[in-house]
């Protein structure tokens, strides 16, 4: 579903985010992408999400390779996985509700089929009733479940997530990768860059280890 | 088709919401896109009611073919029957005594006439001829000048003639009037909007990594771009029938002195429809110029 060959990403100023990864990640898999800050976590999740380009290798989603792909196409590329990000993203001009109808809208799903939709995804990620308040009024645990609801919405069969936890207490990332967990246990594809030992230490999944933009372990 | 048209009918709202969030701002702009197009939309006007008047009094194109004072019945005959000949066009024969009569009618001319020793006015044919093309109006002129105890021969088309090459001009200073203001027009709705993509980059940026295509995000832009030029085109022609309408009764009066039944002509329905679709269609050409510089620079 996901595999990368001898990825390279290195950016003008002459950093190696990422030298030579190779992996393959198959569908339903939950992985842990981490390492240290700097390790190449965020650099590869933004690779996979089609935000940035590799200087060398492939990427490949799906059966496309994402080097390869023309600009135009990107956007419906990214609308087959669901992309959650350390600062979560929000609009907090809108309501909880009006964020998670975000992506739908985009896809042009009716308004009656979107509101259900949303409302499911909201009650999914325990945010039922919450529909509208404004994200500002919701704490930063709240406020990443808002991200999750919005990221699967649209129900991708792939998961991104960078640093998902990374802001939250120990309580609120738990409650967070319980989610996941629920995503998972129904054939979804979760890539999480993390470096939250704890978490990943009470869900056992395949771990990615990088150091200095290379692969320095896996744990199956 | 039915997602197609969604994204269209939330883009709509979308724009109108965004003129309404901001009512004195957007009022503002419409009243400078207004004023922008009522301008040349209000030469417009004029000089169509200019070519109204000229279209009205040079319906006919006609020659006069005065005859010489001492003329006599048989010179007269002679040139109607030369007319016939020539298969001129239609034409009527003015006595003198007519003439005279007609020119006493005039406010104050009794007087003056009646002091005159005798007439003083010649014979004369108004002659409407068939083939009115400028060339053939001259050459029946000239040839009808050298008939005999023909005086003068006056083209009266000539005045039109004129008239024609100052609405000409006027149309000119029209149409550059009207690019001037249409491109500030564009100018006006370039800026706004790019006020608008720099306040919503982080919308757009989010919008952009969860799938969004460059057209779902320029969408509700053009529509705003093309809303507001409409508005503002609307504007414009309420602006220029209120100054119609003002003008109207001056202008009555006026025309009235001179004997003249000329009313001021507003703009249609489909004139301001027109205004409307202009005015969109300029905000939507300032909306496409302002997303294509400036959403590449957001994402």
């Amino acid at each position: 579903m996901i595999s990368a060959s001898a990825l390279c990403k290195r950016y003008p100023e002459g950093r190696q985010a990422l030298a030579d990864l190779s992996f393959a990640i198959g569908a339903g898999e939950m992985v842990f992408i981490t390492g240290h800050s700097g390790a190449g976590k965020s650099t590869l999740f933004r690779l996979l999400a089609a935000i940035e380009r590799p200087t060398s290798g492939s990427i490949t989603i799906n059966g496309q390779n994402l080097a390869a792909l023309r600009k135009s196409a990107i956007p419906y590329l990214r609308r087959s996985f669901g992309l959650i990000f350390q600062d979560q993203k929000l609009l907090f001009d809108r309501s909880v509700l009006e964020n998670v109808l975000l992506p739908l809208a985009i896809v042009g799903l009716p308004a009656k089929e979107a509101g259900r939709r949303a409302r499911a995804a909201l009650d999914k990620v325990g945010l039922g009733g919450r529909e509208n308040a404004q994200p500002i009024a919701l704490s930063g645990g709240e406020q990443q479940r808002l991200a999750i609801a919005r990221a699967v919405v649209n129900r991708p069969a792939i998961l991104l997530a960078d640093e998902p936890t990374a802001n939250l207490d120990s309580d609120s990332a738990a409650g967070i990768f319980d989610i996941f967990r629920a995503f998972h246990a129904v054939g979804v594809t979760l890539v999480i860059a993390t470096h939250d030992e704890q978490s990943m230490a009470r869900f056992p999944a395949r771990v990615l280890r990088l150091e200095h933009g290379r692969l320095a372990g896996e744990r199956p | 088709m039915n997602a197609f048209f969604a994204q269209h009918r939330d883009a709509l709202h979308s724009a109108l919401r965004r003129l309404l969030a901001t009512p004195l701002g957007s009022v503002l702009s419409l009243m400078v896109i207004g004023v922008a197009l009522a301008l040349p939309a209000a030469g417009w006007v004029v000089l169509d009611n200019l070519r109204s008047v000229a279209g009205n009094v040079s319906g006919t194109q006609q020659l006069s073919v005065f005859m010489a004072l001492e003329a006599n019945a048989r010179d007269v005959a002679e040139i109607e029957s030369r007319l016939r000949a020539a298969q001129a066009g239609a034409w009527r024969f003015v006595a003198k005594d007519d003439a005279l009569k007609h020119l006493q009618a005039g406010e104050g001319m009794r007087e003056i006439v009646a002091s005159l020793p005798k007439n003083p006015l010649p014979d004369a044919f108004v002659v409407e001829p068939d083939d009115t093309r400028p060339e053939a109006l001259e050459q029946l002129a000239k040839s009808i000048a050298d008939w005999p105890k023909v005086a003068h021969v006056q083209l009266d088309s000539a005045w039109v003639k004129r008239f024609d090459a100052f609405l000409r001009i006027g149309k000119l200073a029209i149409a550059l009037l009207a690019a001037l203001f249409g491109g500030a027009l564009v100018i006006v709705t370039f800026n706004t909007i790019r006020l608008q993509i720099l306040a919503q980059s982080a919308e757009i940026e989010i919008a952009k990594l969860i799938g969004a295509t460059d057209a779902f995000i320029r969408r509700p832009y053009h529509y705003y771009g093309a809303l507001q030029g409409a508005f503002g085109g609307l504007f414009a022609a309420l602006l220029v029938s209120l100054g119609a309408l003002w003008l109207a009764e001056p202008v009555g009066e006026l025309v009235a002195l001179y004997s003249g039944g000329f009313v001021v002509r507003g703009l249609t329905p489909t004139h301001v429809a027109a205004l409307a679709a202009i005015g969109a269609a300029l905000g939507w050409l300032g909306a496409q110029l302002s997303v294509a510089i400036h959403l590449r620079r957001v994402a």
